[in-house]
């Protein structure tokens, strides 16, 4: 049974997806961020698929254990494309677009073949263990990416805020969300874990928001002031 | 021993994305000078301000009438402050320059919380001389 709480972040959450999309849309950056967009979208979807899959079959039921976790795992392939997005954005001054499209297409066939592998082999036993160990390696997947990015962004001396700050939040969002997978995985006990996706799910559209709305794209930020230095 | 390792690396990915996104909030209060006026109600006499002046700025920022628009960055600046905190008195003895680290770190979320009390002090008399003014 879903409490208050559960409700409140839910709510909130769904709302603050469609308020980036609908941001984006006013302020005229839909097109520019539209992997993002698009993203935010499918997420606010599977939420309101949630929903309706818990109204009709339970919380505890395995129709909704497996839509909430196959859903992410496809929600994560989205990210990618995000992800990749913003590679494009950063490298964008090095004319290397074609090299990203290419190594974005191959990483994303790789994964897919590599899913179809881990599914095929344990196709007779889709166990609870599996698919929660599906969801920490997609997830961190992304989360290598991410850094990898941010490697770049420090390297590149990237000064854009908003690239800067929509990176960084993804980065939180998807570290906890792995981390917390990680420690389910090793702890399947800590029921304080279960907390950590859906704040994250609240965390990053509230983020991109709080983005899109405050920082104007032509905000520059010296990258070298974000890196924490024990002097 | 695979999710020993994940967890790990996200552990530790998360707090470099954490510390940069909170800096990278902080930043853009660092390009703003203090008016006079958030001096004398402060009793701020130096550029820096005080780590421990925090808490009192924020009560002082809670006195004035919400601006709607900077609820978010207090909050995450004031978690931030937080985690500075713990860090700094459980490092004090073990790793000191960890520590003073967290002290600078906090002056710059103090600095932040002088800046948003600057704001919401500026929007008070904008909202005062409006009622004045409908006033008359």
């Amino acid at each position: 049974m879903l409490g208050p709480l559960d409700y409140a972040i839910w709510s909130v959450g769904f709302l603050m997806e469609i308020y980036v999309v609908v941001c984006s849309l006013f302020r005229r950056d839909f097109l520019r961020y539209i992997p993002l967009n698009i993203y935010m979208l499918a997420v606010a979807l599977v939420t309101w698929g949630q929903y309706h899959f818990i109204h009709a079959y339970g919380l505890k039921s395995q129709n909704y254990f497996y839509y909430y976790y196959y859903s992410d795992t496809l929600l994560c392939i989205l990210m990618y494309l995000v992800i990749i997005h913003f590679y494009q954005q950063v490298f964008s001054e090095m004319k290397v677009s074609r090299y990203i499209r290419g190594a974005a297409a191959l990483l994303l066939a790789a994964t897919a073949f590599f899913s179809y592998l881990v599914v095929h082999q344990n196709k007779d036993h889709l166990t609870t263990r599996f698919v929660v160990e599906l969801e920490q390696n997609t997830n961190f997947v992304v989360v290598v990416l991410t850094y990898l990015l941010w490697g770049a962004i420090l390297k590149l001396r990237e000064t854009r805020t908003r690239l800067i700050q929509l990176v960084l939040a993804l980065g939180v969002a998807f570290s906890a969300t792995a981390g917390s997978y990680a420690l389910r995985n090793l702890f399947p006990e800590a029921y304080m874990l279960r907390w950590v996706p859906p704040i994250m799910g609240v965390w990053l559209p509230l983020a991109w928001a709080y983005t899109f709305t405050k920082v104007p794209e032509e905000s520059r930020l010296a990258t070298a002031r974000l890196l924490a230095r024990a002097r | 021993m695979m999710a020993a390792l994940i967890c790990v690396i996200s552990v530790v990915a998360f707090l470099q994305f954490f510390i940069s996104y909170c800096r990278s909030i902080l930043a853009t209060s660092r390009k703003i000078q203090l008016s006079d006026r958030v001096r004398e109600v402060t009793g701020i006499v130096s550029q820096n301000v005080a780590a421990e002046d925090f808490q009192r700025l924020l009560q002082l920022v809670r006195l004035c009438p919400e601006r709607g628009d900077d609820q978010t960055e207090i909050r995450a600046v004031g978690t931030y402050y937080g985690f500075l905190h713990v860090i700094g008195r459980a490092c004090r003895s073990i790793i000191p320059s960890l520590a003073a680290w967290s002290e600078r770190e906090r002056q710059s979320c103090s600095y932040f919380a002088a800046v948003a009390l600057d704001r919401r002090i500026s929007y008070s008399r904008d909202l005062l001389t409006q009622q004045a003014g409908d006033r008359f």
